[in-house]
C-alpha cells in the first residue's frame, strides 16, 4: 500500500492537493452556494427565508418597485441603483488618488538609503497595528464639527479675524473618501514599494547614458517596470473598497450609503437575508468583470505576488 | 577628433565614505591617458578603483578631486547624457519590458532622431552585432550571448567617441567568452573608436587591449603595452598578477652595465649577467622574478652559468604544458614545459624525487625592487 504510494505520482497529487481542495470547499463553494439558493428565496413575515424560485429580489434591485407615490403598481426606483453606482466611483476614485498618493512615496522610500527604507516601511505600516474601527473613529475626532481640524481653522481665522463657521466635514461623501483613501494607502504602497525596489539601479543609469534626463527615465523606464505593483496595488485597494461597511457607516452617517451598507443592514436590520444575499452576489459579480477587464489589459501583477 | 587623447584623467581622486566612517579614496590619484581609437583595458582585482574609474569616465561618480577630460575637455559635473561616451553594463541593464528593437532604439529617441533614420541605424546596428531577425524578441527570450550584443548595439548606435566596458563577458561562459572578446576586437578595430575596457580577466586583457592600465588599492601600477607588462612588470605586485612568476629574494652585488650581480642566499648562488632596473643601488635588497616558462630544465650534471640544482617534487599534466613543482634548497619553484612531444611514455615525465638542474637566462629574469 505504501510502496503504491510512493510510487504514484498522480494518486500523490490527489492526495496533496485534498486540503486545499477541502479548505475551498468548505469555506469558499458551500456558503456561496447557499448564498445563490437564500438571493432566489423570499423574507418570511418574522425575518427568516423561504426557500422558493423568485427573481424579485433582483428585479427590485434593479428599480422595480411595488411601492410607488402615485397609486401606480409598480414603477422605477432608483435607490438600489445609486448604491450600486456610488460605490463603484467610490471605488474608482479612492483607487486612482490612492495610486497618485502611493507612487511618489513608495518612490521616494525605494530611492532612499537601504538603511532608511526599513524606517520608512515600518511607518508606513505602524497604522495597520490599531484597529480597524479605531481609525476610522479617529477620523471621526477629526472631522467632527468641534473636531481639531475645525477648532484648528477656528483659532487661525480668529487670529486673522475672520468670521468662521465650523465646516461641516463630517457625514459627507469627502469624508468617506478621505477615510478609504486613509485605510487602503499602505495596500498600495507596498507593492509598488517593492515592484520599484527590484528595479537594478544600472537601469537609470543605462537610461541616462543613453540620453534620457529623470523625467523620460520616469515616463519610459521606472513606470513601465513598476507596473505590475500598481497592478496588484490595484486589486488590493479596489476590492475591498468596493465591500467595505464600516467606514462609510461611521464617516458617511446615513448620507452615504454604500453596497456594503446595504447588505450588512439586510442581515441586521431589515432581517431580509434574500435581498442582502441577492445584493452580495450582485456586489461579486460587479467586482469580478471590473477585475477581469482590468486584468486582462494589465494582467495580475503576478511578479509582485511571487515575490 | 580635437585632442590626441580621447579620455585623459588628470590626478583623479574619488574618495567614499565606508559603512564604519572612514574615508576611502577607492581612487588613489590617478593619471591616465586614453589615446583615440585606442583598446584599453583597466586590469585589477575587485576594489581596485577600475569600476570606479569608468564610472566617472561615464559620468555616474563625480570626481572628489582632479578632472576628467573626454576629447580634451573637461567633465566636472556633466550629467551621463551630456558626454559623448556610452556603457555596456556588466549586467547588461536592458529593459526587460522594451523588445531588442526598443532597447536600441531608445537612445535615439532619446536624441530626437526621426523614425526613418532610427529604423536603419538600429538596423545597421543589429547587423554589425549579428542579431538581425531578433528585433522583436524580449531580451528575456535571448541567451546571455545575445543579450550581450544587444547592449553592445545599443550603446554604439548612439555613435559614441567612446565605449565603456564594464565586464561585459563576466556572466558568460568560457568559450562564448573567447568568441566575444574576439568579436569585440574586430568590432573595434572595424569601427575605430575607442574602447575602455574594465576586467579582472588578466587573459582578457592580454588578448584584446593594445594598452593596459594594472591597477591595484585605487592606485595604477603600471600602464603599458599586453607585452611591456608580461615581460617587464614594473614591480612586483604586476608580476605576481599578470601570469605566475617565481620570486627569489636577494642582495645585490654590483651594477656594472649588462652584468648586474645578485645574490640569492636561500640558494646560496649569485646570478649574473642581469639587466639593470632603473632605480636600484648597490646593496639593495631586492626581489628576482622569474617566469615558470622561462626557466630552464636541464641535466643535474649540466655545467652552466646561473645554474642551481633541485629536486622534482610533483609534475601535474595540464595537456598543453607539464607543470613541474621542484624544490631547491627549501625554496619552492615553479617550472612550466610545453608538451612538445607526446607524453603518452611515462618516462617522457621527470620523476618525483628526480635530481635536475635549473638555468636561468639572465635577460628573462628580472630584478624588482622589495618594498613593492
Amino acid at each position: 500500500m505504501l510502496k503504491r504510494l510512493r510510487e504514484n505520482k498522480s494518486i500523490q497529487g490527489t492526495l496533496l492537493a485534498l486540503p486545499t481542495t477541502a479548505w475551498l470547499f468548505v469555506l469558499l463553494i458551500i456558503p456561496l452556494v447557499l448564498t445563490l439558493i437564500i438571493s432566489f428565496g423570499r423574507r418570511s413575515p418574522d425575518g427568516n427565508v423561504i426557500y422558493t424560485f423568485t427573481l424579485d429580489n433582483y428585479i427590485r434591485l434593479f428599480g422595480y418597485s411595488t411601492n410607488c407615490d402615485n397609486g401606480q403598481a409598480s414603477c422605477f426606483d432608483p435607490l438600489y441603483v445609486q448604491i450600486l453606482w456610488r460605490s463603484l466611483t467610490l471605488a474608482f476614485n479612492t483607487t486612482l488618488i490612492v495610486i497618485t498618493m502611493a507612487y511618489p512615496l513608495a518612490y521616494f522610500i525605494a530611492r532612499a538609503h537601504p538603511k532608511k527604507r526599513n524606517t520608512y516601511l515600518f511607518m508606513v505600516l505602524i497604522p495597520l497595528w490599531t484597529n480597524f474601527v479605531i481609525r476610522v473613529y479617529a477620523w471621526m475626532m477629526l472631522l467632527r464639527k468641534e473636531g481639531a481640524i475645525n477648532i484648528i481653522l477656528g483659532t487661525v481665522a480668529g487670529w486673522l479675524h475672520i468670521n468662521f463657521a465650523p465646516l461641516e466635514l463630517l457625514y459627507t461623501p469627502g469624508a468617506v473618501l478621505v477615510g478609504m483613501v486613509y485605510e487602503f494607502l499602505p495596500f498600495m504602497i507596498l507593492p509598488i514599494y517593492t515592484s520599484l525596489e527590484k528595479i537594478d539601479t544600472s537601469l537609470y543609469e543605462a537610461a541616462a547614458d543613453l540620453g534620457a534626463n529623470s523625467i523620460k527615465t520616469l515616463l519610459r523606464v521606472t513606470l513601465p517596470l513598476s507596473m505590475p505593483g500598481v497592478v496588484a496595488g490595484t486589486i488590493l485597494v479596489f476590492i475591498p473598497v468596493m465591500g467595505t461597511f464600516i467606514v462609510s457607516d461611521i464617516l458617511g452617517g446615513r448620507q452615504v450609503i454604500l453596497i456594503g451598507n446595504l447588505i450588512q443592514r439586510q442581515f441586521l436590520d431589515a432581517r431580509d437575508p434574500a435581498f442582502g444575499s441577492s445584493a452580495s452576489l450582485i456586489l461579486m459579480i460587479m467586482t469580478l468583470i471590473v477585475t477581469y477587464f482590468y486584468t486582462r489589459k494589465f494582467g495580475f501583477g503576478e511578479e509582485i505576488i511571487a515575490a | 577628433m580635437t585632442s590626441e587623447f580621447a579620455v585623459e584623467l588628470r590626478d583623479v581622486v574619488k574618495q567614499f565614505i565606508t559603512p564604519e566612517g572612514n574615508q576611502l579614496n577607492a581612487v588613489d590619484h590617478v593619471t591616465m591617458q586614453i589615446k583615440n581609437g585606442e583598446f584599453f583595458s583597466m586590469l585589477g582585482s575587485s576594489g581596485c578603483g577600475k569600476t570606479t574609474s569608468l564610472r566617472m569616465i561615464a559620468g555616474f561618480e563625480w570626481t572628489t578631486e582632479g578632472e576628467v577630460y573626454i576629447e580634451g575637455k573637461p567633465m566636472g559635473h556633466t550629467p551621463p547624457f551630456q558626454r559623448k561616451v556610452n556603457t555596456v553594463f556588466q549586467s547588461y541593464a536592458l529593459f526587460q519590458h522594451m523588445s531588442v528593437y526598443q532597447n536600441i532604439a531608445f537612445g535615439l529617441e532619446m536624441e530626437g532622431v526621426k523614425e526613418e533614420e532610427i529604423k536603419k541605424r538600429v538596423g545597421r546596428a543589429l547587423e554589425m552585432v549579428q542579431l538581425t531577425g531578433m528585433e522583436r524578441r524580449k531580451p528575456k527570450q535571448l541567451s546571455g550571448g545575445q543579450q550581450q550584443r544587444v547592449a553592445v548595439a545599443r550603446a554604439l548606435v548612439k555613435t559614441p567617441d567612446v565605449l565603456l566596458l564594464d565586464e561585459p563577458l563576466g556572466a558568460l561562459d568560457l568559450k562564448l567568452r573567447k568568441e566575444m572578446q574576439l568579436e569585440l576586437k574586430a568590432l573595434q578595430q572595424q569601427l575605430g573608436i575607442t574602447f575602455v575596457y574594465v576586467t579582472h580577466d588578466q587573459e582578457e586583457a592580454l588578448t584584446m587591449s593594445d594598452r593596459i592600465a594594472v591597477m591595484s588599492q585605487g592606485k595604477v601600477q603600471q600602464m603599458g603595452t599586453p607585452v611591456e607588462i608580461y615581460e617587464r612588470p614594473a614591480n612586483k605586485f604586476v608580476a605576481d598578477f599578470i601570469g605566475e612568476s617565481n620570486f627569489l629574494e636577494g642582495k645585490i652585488k654590483s651594477l656594472e652595465k649588462d652584468d648586474a650581480r645578485v645574490f640569492i642566499p636561500a640558494l646560496n648562488m649569485e646570478i649574473r649577467g642581469l639587466p639593470i632596473s632603473e632605480g636600484l643601488v648597490k646593496g639593495e635588497e631586492v626581489v628576482v622574478s622569474i617566469r615558470p616558462e622561462k626557466i630552464r630544465i636541464t641535466d643535474k650534471n649540466a655545467k652552466a652559468e646561473n645554474l642551481f640544482h633541485a629536486v622534482v617534487k610533483n609534475t601535474v599534466y595540464i595537456g598543453a604544458d607539464t607543470h613541474i613543482y621542484v624544490s631547491a634548497q627549501g625554496v619552492n619553484l615553479k617550472v612550466l614545459e610545453q608538451n612538445h612531444i607526446s607524453r603518452l611514455d611515462p618516462n617522457s615525465f621527470y620523476h618525483v624525487g628526480q635530481d635536475v638542474g635549473l638555468m636561468l637566462m639572465p635577460e628573462n629574469t628580472l630584478v624588482l625592487k622589495k618594498d613593492a
